[in-house]
């Protein structure tokens, strides 16, 4: 079997869609809201946890033939803390600005359902090869759903993006226009996440429940 | 699959030492720069409560124009006691203030650092360090050439709520610090109180920050106790 036959390339693209974490699982919502008022603190946040999901599903995988039954949810929290910490040390010292705006919330990955989820029910089951593209997809999944969710709430709570301030240079604000409070506030984020799970059930029917 | 019991615990002794020996690694491998960070946001936040440094955040290395900026302004720092004598040989900026509050008022070795303005003024900035809600805040006073009312203050905290007792360290919170008194006409010691709104606004108090009733009475506090310790030395460069 070749490393990106159709079935694997379809590890990575269903997290994107068809089982996002977010929009279909609704998962890891928390971090979801807290991170994604501006879009710097999203995208650093979104390659911690794909680093941090890709290892473990890796690391668990590979151990999965040797791990205890009765212990393996603990092993798999003690691989996830492990590879959390580590991030948070690499961030501290080498994006000191970014991690502080985290503060716990790089912490909190530990707790983030995606991650123990992927572990529990798919690198507990499969080969390493597979476990990646599916820790790979699934961060994507995640991912993107975030930087999304940032851009709309930077652009439109703060008139910024990646800290440059768009609003005013296209000189929206001489024309009375402003920021709108709002969208910097977590309820912000639940409505956005709610309108892309609106606009993707309107284009794919398979996601809509039989009545 | 079922193992024995021993070899779960063998597996689970032996996980745990590796993940252990990892982190190790990793937290002496990175001290270093974890150390320098928090260097250079000290720095910044000694240069911000004089209003310089104002552009770290654009700047290309932020690191090379902090120390650049902190080496401009920042001219002289010395270590005094609390009688107002100066301590030789000490390094104002390596003192764990944390330590200092804890010893006896008298015993308590109290870094000073001196802002050179480009007009000659000299402005003395003053470390705070107490306890918020949650854990500890802190901050830089520095005051006018008069010694008398604050030319600027910073704050910052290290758990304080988002939104309520975190607000200490935005901009609309910390300008009302300038141009209030830390002495009375009589020239005794006042410090700054921090009041709910409903109390009328003095030039020796500030709006405390609605719903972070515990953080503004901790930074009040803190305000008098790190302070007032300064009192003598201050008294004696008017």
């Amino acid at each position: 079997m070749s490393l990106f036959s159709s079935k694997n390339m379809k590890l990575l693209s269903n997290p994107l869609n068809d089982s996002n974490p977010i929009t279909v699982q609704v998962l890891g919502i928390c971090s979801a809201l807290a991170v994604t008022a501006k879009v710097k603190p999203a995208f650093v946040m979104a390659i911690s946890v794909m680093a941090v999901m890709t290892l473990s599903n890796v690391i668990i995988s590979l151990l999965r033939k040797t791990i205890p039954n009765r212990i393996r949810i603990i092993v798999q929290l003690v691989v996830i803390a492990a590879l959390v910490i580590l991030v948070d040390e690499i961030l501290r010292a080498f994006v000191y600005d970014v991690s502080k705006q985290l503060s716990v919330f790089v912490g909190l990955i530990i707790t983030n359902c995606i991650i123990m989820g992927r572990l529990e029910a798919f690198a507990m089951a499969n080969k390493p090869w597979d476990s990646f593209l599916d820790g790979v997809g699934n961060s994507f999944g995640y991912a993107w759903i975030l930087i999304v969710v940032a851009f709309f709430r930077e652009l439109l709570g703060s008139g910024t993006l990646w800290g440059y301030p768009v609003m005013e240079k296209i000189g929206l604000y001489n024309i009375g226009y402003e920021n709108n409070g709002l969208m910097i506030l977590s309820p912000a984020a639940l409505i956005v996440v709610g309108i892309i799970i609106w606009i993707q059930r309107s284009y794919n029917k398979d996601l809509i429940e039989s009545k | 699959m079922n193992r024995s019991n021993l070899y779960i615990f063998t597996y689970a002794s032996v996980m745990v030492i590796i993940v252990a020996a990892v982190l190790s690694l990793a937290a002496t491998g990175l001290k270093p720069f974890q150390d320098k960070n928090e260097e250079i946001a000290k720095k910044l936040d000694i240069l911000r409560s004089v209003e310089k440094g104002l552009d770290a955040a654009d700047a290309d290395s932020k690191n090379d124009y902090v120390e650049a900026e902190y080496d401009k302004y920042i001219t002289e720092s010395f270590v005094v006691k609390s009688n107002g004598d100066l301590v030789d040989g000490m390094d104002a900026f390596t003192i764990d203030l944390k330590k200092e509050n804890a010893k006896d008022v008298d015993e308590r070795t109290l870094p000073v650092y001196v802002c050179s303005q480009e007009n000659g003024d000299k402005n003395f900035i003053f470390p705070v360090l107490g306890g918020g809600l949650w854990g500890p805040i802190w901050g830089y006073v520095a005051l006018d050439a008069d010694f008398i009312s604050i030319a600027g203050a910073v704050f910052d905290h290290k758990a304080e709520t988002p939104g309520l007792g975190a607000e200490i360290n935005t901009p609309p919170f910390q300008d009302q610090f300038k141009g209030k008194k830390i002495f009375d006409d009589s020239g005794a010691f006042t410090s700054i109180m921090v009041n709910k709104a409903g109390i009328p606004e003095t030039i020796h108090s500030v709006d405390a920050i609605s719903g972070g009733t515990i953080t503004s009475k901790g930074l009040e506090q803190m305000l008098f106790d790190c302070l007032s310790v300064y009192q003598t030395f201050i008294n004696a460069q008017k």
